[in-house]
């Protein structure tokens, strides 16, 4: 008869054997393969990937077919794994004016040296399901590609606005110090801008969208304009103290966006166009231009502006609550027992109802009387 | 080229077993001051590093670690030692997170970080190594149910150091294959007032 | 047949991970943290906390700090609320026969690390023996102040007025303080701390002979309390701190002084009370103890 939560070890077996037969699903239709993740569902592997701080598309693909299509389960697989790792050092700040995009737009020209490129976008697409996809086994017709300039040189727009002095100006360091690493020490407060930016980055893409949204609606308005979305390929090069200069290791494909604010000076600055920054894994842009609103709205106290109280402002409240691998183990545990507390709480609600009541009588009698 | 040689031996052999044995000595030293704890995974530095100090050096340090070596332990056999196996930075004392040496070398003790109000982890740990002229202390304190007996150097900087409690350095006493620790929480009181 | 000699606990671990899963240098900077903490009773210590194949919220500090104290030759156990068999407790246990190939124990006395999440064992504990708790949230005042940056300068003053507000606040509501469980206690006369959501009844155990060591994993803190440390739970004078405690025996050995839980039998409001620690409750009733339906019931 009594039993509580007796016999975990069985139970938990036969809760994974049972996991492992509904992943497969239906076993007459065919198994996903990690390769067809990999290629038909990339922006989910993006995400991954971004959320996951782990550059490997086989990987995140693997991970989002071992976690059944659950992206934050599958985040929380990649992190894990990143995470026996050893860390043999850091790259040397990417280049992302040299780009090779496949995506580049600015929302604050009509055009820019190099072009607007479109690019693979769901952008001015029909939001109409496209039953042709249904029927699997059609191919499609490839894009005529512009190959005459594959990846034409396209400088960066910010930089037309920096050469007039009208936007922040956003000076290297003097001195090149060694970047922080969240993964590697606690989060200390208040938190530079590379580690909130790197934070950000790892932040959960639903988060950081509302975040972004509420200084839209209001909550820190700092009237963002898209300066420069791209998409594209870059080298990551490692500089290797034996040999004295930077080896390439390989190419990752990166969002960048770079947002011009509207400012109108402050005490300590004076009017000019302003800055939010948003770099991602993979083709990830809402989660790009997010950042870059959140990021804006986080260098209130860099700009001499006032604290409005919103909560994109508040460093602390973004930073502790914008990872989605802690919010949902702290969410769910609550799912573990609690009974020892609860048998505490219970006991002390009794005695106190048992005393109210006593002095409510007591009251009662002494109303009679 | 025997000097290059000795730094490239003495390490463990086993790393994650002999040094989860050797830190649980060293955690069960500094949970009771004044205790002393042999260990039995030891490493080998280069003289005149005891075989417990190089065992300390190598169960907590690395390149996030900054080092200050002092006295005779601040040779090149022992430095060349320390980059090799942990890749800690040797560093002034003032920026050190670890010192190594004979107690009057590592003196004053205002020399060292004693970590700040908001952070007092952020102190200096000295590994005192070898003999020195002690004398005869009462300990109490956490992890002392209620006083034990211990030899310390030089009484009076010790409890200056404990009486700025939360800050403060804290202390490892090492000699041949044993270590004792001495945490800034620790009261001492010389032997003969107690 | 590596399944099961590691099952047994006496054979090698699983050989794709380090040594109690955690690589050295992470095992490094717990353990340096580690030192900090037991140097400073009750203050909480910064670290670096690993993702680690279980959820945060899930025990992840505890098995953190476990990896980085576990030797070779440690016999380990773990509970959660108590139980040696609960599902959280089960998957933590298994994770270091695992990783770390040590051998495991229900029994209290043969364990020398245990990891805890939410109850200090009946049975006193031993020097030479390690109790690792799972922290949910180590700031005691973070309750009242949200803030980190503020919590850590109130810290810093030793500035607890909040904290003794809110207590007296309670006084003037209910008559009595009404914190149950993760009841704030002062050490060392220096820093408050939170004893992690045991209940008020286990405060009294928090002096013991044991090291204990506090781990929380998504907040990325560690604290310690050395044997013996003064752990003091926060009353006032004329409002003395009590331990609760049912007004029931245990139903399954007799226990009088033990922690009880209430398990509903049926629908009609029956109900009887065990022993939470179920090592304490098994060693009783092989002891020869039986209590009320000790005799009667089937205990599986």
């Amino acid at each position: 008869m009594y039993v509580a939560v007796k016999g975990g070890e069985k139970a938990i077996d036969n809760a994974h054997d049972w996991l492992a037969e509904e992943r497969r699903g239906a076993p007459d239709v065919a198994e996903l393969s990690v390769a067809q993740i990999r290629e038909q569902l990339a922006l989910a592997v993006n995400r991954v990937m971004t959320e996951g701080s782990l550059y490997d598309p086989d990987l995140a693909a693997l991970a989002i077919k071992q976690a059944r299509g659950d992206l934050i389960e599958a985040i929380f697989l990649i992190r894990a794994y990143r995470t026996t790792l050893p860390r043999f050092g850091y790259s040397v700040p990417v280049e992302t004016g040299e780009m090779a995009c496949d995506r580049r737009i600015s929302a604050t020209f009509k055009d820019v040296p190099g072009g607007q490129v479109l690019g693979p976008t769901f952008d001015y697409t029909h939001r109409l399901l496209d039953f042709a996809l249904e029927a699997e086994g059609l191919e499609r017709s490839a894009p005529e590609a512009a190959e005459a300039e594959a990846h034409p040189v396209m400088p960066r727009v910010t930089e037309f606005l920096n050469k007039e002095g009208l936007i922040q100006h956003e000076p290297r360091p003097a001195v090149e110090s060694v970047p922080g690493d969240l993964t590697r020490e606690p989060l200390q407060l208040p938190a530079d801008r590379a580690l909130r930016l790197q934070a950000l980055s790892r932040g959960d893409e639903g988060f950081v969208l509302s975040m972004a949204y509420s200084t839209q609606r209001g909550y820190a308005k700092n009237h963002p304009f898209v300066g420069e979305l791209r998409i594209g390929s870059v080298a990551v090069e490692m500089e290797i103290p034996e040999l004295g200069f930077a080896v390439e290791m390989g190419e990752v494909v990166l969002t960048e966006c770079e947002t011009v604010n509207q400012f109108t000076g402050s005490r300590t600055e004076p009017p000019q166009f302003t800055r939010g920054y948003g770099l991602t894994f993979g083709q990830t842009e809402r989660k790009a231009i997010s950042m870059a609103l959140v990021d804006r709205a986080m260098r209130w106290q860099e700009l001499g502006e006032d604290d409005k109280g919103a909560p994109a402002q508040d460093e602390e409240f973004v930073l502790y609550h914008c990872d989605n691998i802690q919010a949902t183990g702290f969410l769910e545990h609550i799912k573990l027992p609690h009974y020892v507390d609860f048998q505490s709480e219970l006991e002390l609600v009794r005695r106190l109802r048992r005393e109210a009541e006593a002095s409510g009588q007591a009251a009662r009698q002494e109303a009679a009387e | 080229m025997a000097m290059a040689a000795d730094a490239l031996t003495g390490g463990f052999t086993d790393a994650p077993r002999q040094s989860a044995r050797a830190f649980r000595a060293a955690l069960e030293a500094m949970a009771r001051p004044g205790s002393v704890h042999p260990l039995t995974d030891l490493a080998q530095a280069p003289d005149p590093v005891s075989p417990a100090a190089a065992t300390l050096l190598l169960v907590l340090c690395d390149p996030e670690t900054p080092v200050f070596l002092a006295g005779a332990h601040d040779c090149a056999a022992v430095r060349d030692w320390i980059t090799f196996h942990t890749g800690a930075p040797l560093a002034p004392a003032a920026e050190a997170t670890f010192a190594l040496g004979p107690w009057q070398a590592l003196m004053p003790l205002s020399a060292y970080a004693p970590g700040t109000p908001e952070y007092p982890d952020r102190s200096a740990t000295l590994i005192v190594d070898g003999d020195f002229a002690g004398q005869p202390v009462t300990l109490s304190g956490p992890g002392i149910e209620t006083t034990t007996h211990a030899v310390l150097p030089d009484i009076a900087a010790l409890q200056a150091n404990a009486a700025g409690f939360p800050l403060g350095l804290d202390f490892y006493f090492t000699s041949g294959a044993e270590l004792m620790a001495l945490p800034r929480s620790t009261r001492i009181a010389s032997a003969e007032e107690s | 047949m590596r399944d099961e000699l590691s099952r047994s606990g006496k054979g090698q671990a699983m050989e794709e991970y380090n040594f109690a899963y955690l690589d050295e240098q992470t095992k490094r900077m717990i353990r340096r943290a580690l030192l900090k903490g037991m140097a400073v009773p009750g203050y909480q210590v910064p670290f670096a906390s690993r993702e680690m194949p279980m959820p945060y919220g899930w025990g992840t500090g505890g098995v953190q700090v476990s990896a980085a104290v576990m030797v070779p030759e440690d016999c380990f156990k773990v509970i959660d609320q108590g139980a040696d068999d609960t599902t959280n407790a089960v998957s933590i246990r298994r994770f270091f026969e695992r990783t770390a190939g040590v051998a495991v124990t229900e029994r209290t006395g043969e364990a020398t690390v245990i990891q805890t999440r939410h109850r200090i064992p009946e049975q006193p504990l031993e020097e030479g023996q390690i109790l690792v708790y799972q922290v949910p949230i180590p700031e005691p005042l973070r309750f009242l102040e949200p803030s980190e940056v503020e919590t850590r300068k109130m810290h810093a003053l030793e500035e607890y007025g909040l904290m003794h507000v809110k207590l007296y606040e309670d006084i003037a509501r209910h008559g009595e303080i009404s914190t149950s469980y993760a009841y704030p206690v002062k050490v060392e006369g220096r820093y408050v701390m939170d004893p992690s959501p045991i209940p008020k009844f286990d405060n009294p155990k928090l002096r013991m002979a044991a090291i204990q060591l506090f781990g929380a994993g998504r907040e990325q803190r560690i604290y310690a309390l050395p044997p013996w440390c003064e752990v003091v739970s926060l009353d006032f004078e004329d409002y003395p701190f009590q331990a609760s405690r049912a007004d029931h025996d245990c139903d399954l050995c007799g226990a009088e002084g033990s922690y009880l839980d209430e398990v509903i039998t049926d629908d009609a409001g029956g109900r009887m009370f065990v022993c939470s620690d179920t090592d304490f409750c098994a060693g009783r009733r092989d002891a020869g103890h039986l209590g009320r339906l000790g005799a009667t019931e089937d205990v599986a």
